[in-house]
């Protein structure tokens, strides 16, 4: 499973190809002499609670994002999630853990005329991953800010850890001591490609395009999860490691029209289509109802539909062992479909007594049900009961809950 | 480790051909952000409705960046909606 070497900076300082050199002459000439708005100054504590399959993942984020001067806006963003799992599969291979996942995002929004450059970057903790993205983003308003451009690309990069139990507990029903695994560490690189649009169509109109090309490169995998094959004896199936591709290419476009209706309420259909070199093919459709009531509440209601395909060495029993080069049995690369509704409201806070620096708050609350329909994903704990690939199809409904604040100053 | 190679080789490639193709965009949009005098069918004065805050494409950027990561670490698809990723916590 190791990665290809890398080849990044091969090339060395060489000449600039002639394409880049058109590039760079026409942002020279073209650079664009208008006007734009950078993000509102805002602070945001949430709360966020996830609950399904066995697994709870809750946690806070804030997030501040202040002006310095007219031009630069800087954000700042700290999230967490406090994992609790005991799902099927770590039941099934591997052991029930409790972790902490700690994200911290810093960027800044520049503004110059019409134009807003972004930069960010990000850094992401847990005992057995670690990551980092990089993020950069251009946008343009043009004809008569009718239209404006997104152009953004993202690089990542990922180190892969193994958790091992170092001393188990004498009972056996825990392990006190959990270390990484000396002899497991990959690596994982990504980059993204993302071209957005947001136009105005009508005067109660808005439509939004985004098309996003990813590479993955190295350790894809999930190395606690395991591929199962049938063999004789015991509850009929054997564990074995996933092996994943090493690559990874993925295209998604999606659409979004948002439309304002006459008695102040706003519509919102939104579609996405993906498609990645391991098979998948999702579609994703949406609907959303927003509308104001009593003065200073906003209500949001929401229905989401997900369908997709499998990944094409992905099987949920596979008839021998080492059936073939690449074998997977996550069940995020399994066929299925979902729902999700959702339920949102919104309370605004036009002033605050004593804090007259605080021009507009709002408390906020969502919740969303989410239902998910295996269609070939088995519950495989059942298997002495129903035998191996005759178990019943697995399902997941998971509760999705926000709570925040947001303070705008 | 050939196969792991040469899909390494084509990943790369696939990789320059959309830099490329980011930075022809990055012209056009140059091009297009130096001649932007089309006259605008829904003029500033028209758009009271949509500038109201519940026309807003991404209401409540923190909550809708979470949900976006929760389907994602579920879901086989991701990208086109905006979010940029970081860890997972969804072994």
């Amino acid at each position: 499973m190791s990665r290809a070497a890398p080849r990044a900076g091969a090339r060395g300082s060489r000449a600039l190809p002639p394409f880049a050199r058109t590039f760079l002459a026409l942002c020279v000439v073209a650079a664009p002499a208008l006007a734009g708005v950078l993000p509102e100054d805002e602070a945001d504590l949430m709360y966020h609670s996830y609950q399904g399959g066995d697994i709870t993942v809750q946690g806070p984020s804030v997030l501040i994002r202040k002006k310095v001067g007219d031009n630069l806006s800087l954000t700042a963003n700290y999230y967490e999630d406090m994992i609790t799992s005991a799902s099927i599969d770590v039941k099934l291979s591997a052991s029930p853990y409790k972790e902490i996942r700690k994200q911290w995002t810093g960027g800044a929004d520049y503004l110059h005329g019409k134009t807003t450059y972004s930069v960010g970057f990000i850094n992401s903790i847990e005992p057995d991953y670690k990551a980092n993205t990089t993020y950069y983003s251009v946008s343009q308003d043009m004809f008569g800010d009718l239209t404006t451009v997104t152009l953004s690309y993202r690089r990542g990069w990922d180190q892969v850890y193994r958790d091992i139990c170092n001393a188990p507990h004498p009972t056996g029903t825990y392990c006190p001591d959990i270390i990484n695994d000396p002899s497991f560490h990959q690596r994982a690189d990504h980059r993204g490609y993302t071209f957005g649009m947001t136009q105005i169509l009508t005067r109660n109109m808005l439509m939004g395009l985004n098309y996003e090309i990813d590479t993955d490169q190295g350790y894809l995998a999930n190395p606690y999860r395991e591929i199962r094959y049938l063999s004789p004896g015991g509850l009929g199936f054997t564990l074995a490691p996933q092996i994943y591709p090493n690559t990874r290419t993925s295209n998604a476009g999606s659409v979004q029209i948002k439309y304002y209706l006459p008695w102040r309420a706003a519509l919102t259909a939104s579609y996405r289509l993906y498609h990645d070199t391991y098979g998948i093919v999702g579609s994703t459709a949406e609907t959303d109802y927003t509308f104001p009531m009593w003065h200073s509440w906003v209500f949001d209601a929401s229905l989401r539909y997900y369908t997709q395909t499998h990944a094409s060495f992905y099987s949920d029993l596979f008839p021998y062992a080492n059936y073939s080069n690449f074998e997977a049995r996550d069940r995020e690369l399994a066929a299925f479909d979902s729902w999700t509704a959702g339920l949102g409201a919104s309370y605004e806070f036009t002033s605050i007594p004593h804090v007259p620096w605080i021009h507009k708050s709002t408390a906020n609350i969502r919740y969303d049900r989410m239902m998910i329909n295996y269609k070939d994903f088995r519950d495989a704990l059942l298997a002495a009961q129903y035998g191996a690939g005759n178990e019943p199809l697995y399902k997941l409904d998971a509760n999705v809950l926000e709570v925040f604040l947001s303070i705008y100053y | 480790m050939g196969g792991a190679q040469l899909g390494g080789d084509v990943n790369r490639g696939r990789g320059r051909v959309a830099a490329r193709l980011l930075l022809a965009s990055l012209a056009l949009l140059g091009s297009l952000a130096g001649c932007a005098s089309v006259e605008p069918w829904v003029k500033p004065y028209e758009r009271e409705h949509l500038a109201d805050p519940i026309m807003a494409l991404s209401r409540d950027g923190i909550a809708a960046n979470y949900r976006d990561h929760v389907f994602e670490t579920r879901e086989g698809s991701h990208g086109a909606t905006g979010a940029v990723g970081g860890g997972c916590g969804c072994n």
